[in-house]
């Protein structure tokens, strides 16, 4: 079909303000979507519960009576709303109390990874030569080094090393070995997606205007080749609270006697079999409903934010 | 290689040209190895070539795929550095600046791209990316007005200045190619390196392309670098013309003399697959159709570096008894001496180069005499310069020097090169 002319051309549909402004247009669809809305509410629900767990129980999580062992959920206004666990504890309690470790550590150790990540694949894939190579060879090494025996050795190295209680402290060492072991999956993904779009035209084209490497680099090859990185995010999440509590078992995990989901998680799974699910499935369902509504949040605000989707 | 003979515009007309090469060259290394990289090899993508362009004119090269113009392309508006010779904008060496004058000269030669749907960034509005050489380059319009230079552009390459808050995938492709203009236009540079503008587009828009190409030229004085395969395109758009074949310029001319004149056999072999509209005016023999790939940069033939697909060369050894498709069957000359650019048309030595004006047309090839009046030419104007051309150089060798009144009649002579083609032949598939 020949091109009408071009100053009249209108190849959008009716009815659409394409005039609006990315964030303000991304914003107004977001709202209109109840996934999102739903996700939203939940992802807040779990943060006020980590910010102030004092809110949703009274009970003090580390008050366990042995007596009260594998009390089954007796329901809300009850002693134990969601009954005890194995040593007496409320379950209900250590829920909420253990969501701020969890989340804290989760958002800690993957913004710090995706961040090394992203900056040493854009570094390396941009540049290449000797950038590359370190690059290249560190995140092969990392790669082969097994995550448990690695956190042995940092075990070791801070066995006599005070940290206090406050809510960073607690999860200090956890947060430092699974960033240390977790940023070379985001540096390989944008490293190969900086290869692919630093050789497009409009990369070329910035470059014959004579501009810097940074900009080229923030402005031009970034914000297309962090699109792999946003996909992993959310499930690297779920990655971490759980990998927390494999550490928990070496005692580099969340500081006792703080809780977190995570050994919840693999306290509660040797009692699904004998009678006692909910010991397994609390946890895990807090764990599975924040990794969904994460999900859907980051996959909605990719869409909203990506203009080619409009 | 030997010294070839530039063209001279600079000596005749040097305030004239506003963009000039002298003997360029760009390599790349083959490395081989896992750890221990070793250089094995080059390839020439660019090598040895000359060219100058002058003000409000436009200088098109054509060529195939892998002859080295999209290389020549990025290191004049400087995404590569030339592994040897200059580069000159409005007569200064771009090379021996300091960074800063560089990039300041720089802002001079701008390009556009092939791809319009690659050629812009999908997540910058419109607005963004055309004002995005203002950001880059500070001082180009005050701050406040940048907002009022866009809507100029983008008013000024016929787009709705309105549309600032549009993105890329909201327009077709000849409106991209548009937004790219005006991106190329922001920093007022003189000359437009165009590579193949039009051949991602469709043919009626193409033609709005060019017009508007052709328009801004007026308006602004541009000079354009116009690179592309399709011929017909280039002999409407472009003042002269440079033919490329394996990183070397093999003819080059003013726009009429190379396509009525051609006088090298490859030129001559791309002029016969541009398609005629009407059958009946096709040459009754066919194309000069060319076969197989260009042979790899990396290890050009020896001797002139079109001998292994030349159709001349193989009639010329034909007809001296050498038949056959081995690499034998072509006069030792092609095969062993490298041909330099001289100049045709005139009369006297050849290889005094110097004293030509502008619009000298000039041709590497050993036979460039033949090559004009053998075979088949579409034109009348080959038939009516038989002979002013002398060869160039030192006399042929012996065993290998056509009569070139030995075959008056080519269509009587059958040969294996020259088979009619019905269709239109696929001279270069789309790049990239």
């Amino acid at each position: 079909m020949p091109e009408p002319t071009a100053a009249t051309a209108t190849p959008d549909a009716p009815g659409i303000d394409v005039s609006a402004s990315l964030g303000g247009d991304a914003w107004r669809r977001l709202r209109r979507r109840p996934d999102v809305i739903v996700s939203a509410v939940v992802v807040v629900f779990f943060a006020v519960m980590a910010a102030f767990p004092t809110l949703f129980t009274s009970t003090d999580p580390q008050r366990c009576v042995i007596g009260d062992s594998k009390t089954r959920p007796q329901g809300l206004g009850a002693t134990h709303p969601l009954g005890t666990d194995v040593h007496g504890c409320d379950m209900l309690a250590q829920l909420v109390h253990g969501s701020r470790p969890s989340l804290l550590l989760a958002f800690v150790v993957v913004g710090a990874s995706v961040l090394i990540g992203v900056l040493l694949g854009l570094l390396a894939g941009y540049y290449l030569g000797w950038v590359d190579t370190v690059v290249s060879r560190t995140v092969e090494v990392f790669l082969v080094v097994p995550l448990l025996l690695a956190a042995l050795l940092l075990l070791s190295l801070f066995r006599n090393v005070h940290v206090g209680s406050g809510a960073f402290d607690v999860i200090l060492l956890p947060a430092l070995v699974l960033t240390l072991f977790g940023w070379m999956g985001y540096a390989r993904y944008v490293r190969a997606s900086t290869l692919e779009a630093k050789n497009l035209d409009y990369v070329t084209a910035a470059r014959a205007l004579g501009a810097s490497d940074l900009r080229i680099m923030v402005r031009h090859v970034l914000p297309n080749a962090i699109g792999p990185v946003t996909a992993l995010v959310p499930t690297a999440i779920a990655g971490v609270i759980s990998a927390e509590a494999v550490l928990a078992f070496l005692g580099i995990g969340v500081r006792p006697p703080a809780i977190s989901w995570g050994i919840m998680i693999t306290n509660g799974a040797e009692w699904v079999t004998g009678g006692y699910p909910y010991l397994l499935l609390f946890p895990l369902g807090c764990l599975i409903l924040t990794v969904l509504a994460l999900v859907v949040l980051g996959d909605a605000l990719r869409d909203a934010l990506d203009p080619r989707l409009r | 290689m030997p010294e070839p003979v530039t063209t001279d515009t600079a000596t005749s007309a040097p305030d004239d040209v506003v963009l000039e090469v002298r003997d360029l060259a760009k390599s790349y290394p083959v490395r081989q190895g896992v750890v221990l990289k070793r250089t094995t090899g080059h390839v020439q993508a660019v090598d040895g070539v000359s060219l100058a362009l002058r003000r409000g004119r436009t200088l098109g090269l054509v060529g195939e795929s892998g002859s080295g113009k999209s290389t020549l392309a990025r290191v004049l508006v400087g995404i590569e550095k030339p592994t040897r010779g200059q580069v000159l904008v409005d007569g200064e060496d771009v090379s021996t600046m300091s960074r800063g004058a560089r990039r300041e000269l720089r802002r001079n030669v701008q390009m556009v791209f092939q791809d319009p749907y690659t050629s812009l960034n999908p997540r910058m509005s419109v607005g963004d990316i055309v004002a995005e050489p203002f950001r880059i380059h500070r001082d180009a319009v005050p701050r406040g007005g940048r907002r009022r230079a866009v809507a100029e552009l983008l008013e000024l390459v016929g787009l709705d200045p309105d549309h600032v808050h549009r993105y890329p995938h909201q327009f077709s492709g000849g409106q991209r190619q548009r937004i790219g203009i005006a991106r190329a236009l922001a920093v007022k540079p003189r000359v437009l390196v165009c590579d193949e503008p039009v051949s991602a587009l469709d043919v009626s828009v193409q033609g709005q392309v060019i017009n508007l190409l052709e328009d801004l030229q007026d308006e602004l004085g541009l000079s354009y670098l116009f690179i592309a395969h399709d011929l017909a395109v280039v002999q409407h758009i472009a003042d002269e013309v440079a033919v490329m074949y394996l990183g070397r310029v093999v003819e080059e001319g003013d726009g009429p003399a190379v396509y009525g004149d051609a006088h090298h056999p490859y030129t001559r072999a791309l002029l016969s697959a541009v398609p005629v509209p009407d059958p009946t005016a096709r040459p009754a023999e066919g194309e000069l159709l060319l076969e197989g790939d260009p042979p790899s940069p990396a290890d050009p033939p020896s001797g002139c570096r079109f001998h292994t697909r030349c159709w001349l060369a193989r009639r010329l050894a034909e007809e001296h008894g050498v038949a056959g498709d081995g690499p034998e069957a072509v006069p030792e000359r092609c095969r062993t001496e490298d041909p330099v650019l001289v100049p045709l048309g005139r009369r006297g030595d050849g290889r005094d180069g110097g004293g030509d004006d502008e619009g000298a047309h000039v041709a590497a090839c050993h036979f460039a005499r033949e090559a004009a009046t053998l075979g088949a030419h579409p034109g009348p104007t080959a038939q009516a310069s038989p002979g002013p051309g002398t060869p160039p150089g030192p006399d042929p060798d012996p065993d290998a020097d056509p009569d070139p009144d030995a075959d008056p009649d080519p269509d009587a002579d059958p040969d294996p090169d020259l088979e009619p083609v019905p269709d239109r032949p696929v001279l270069e598939s789309r790049e990239r």
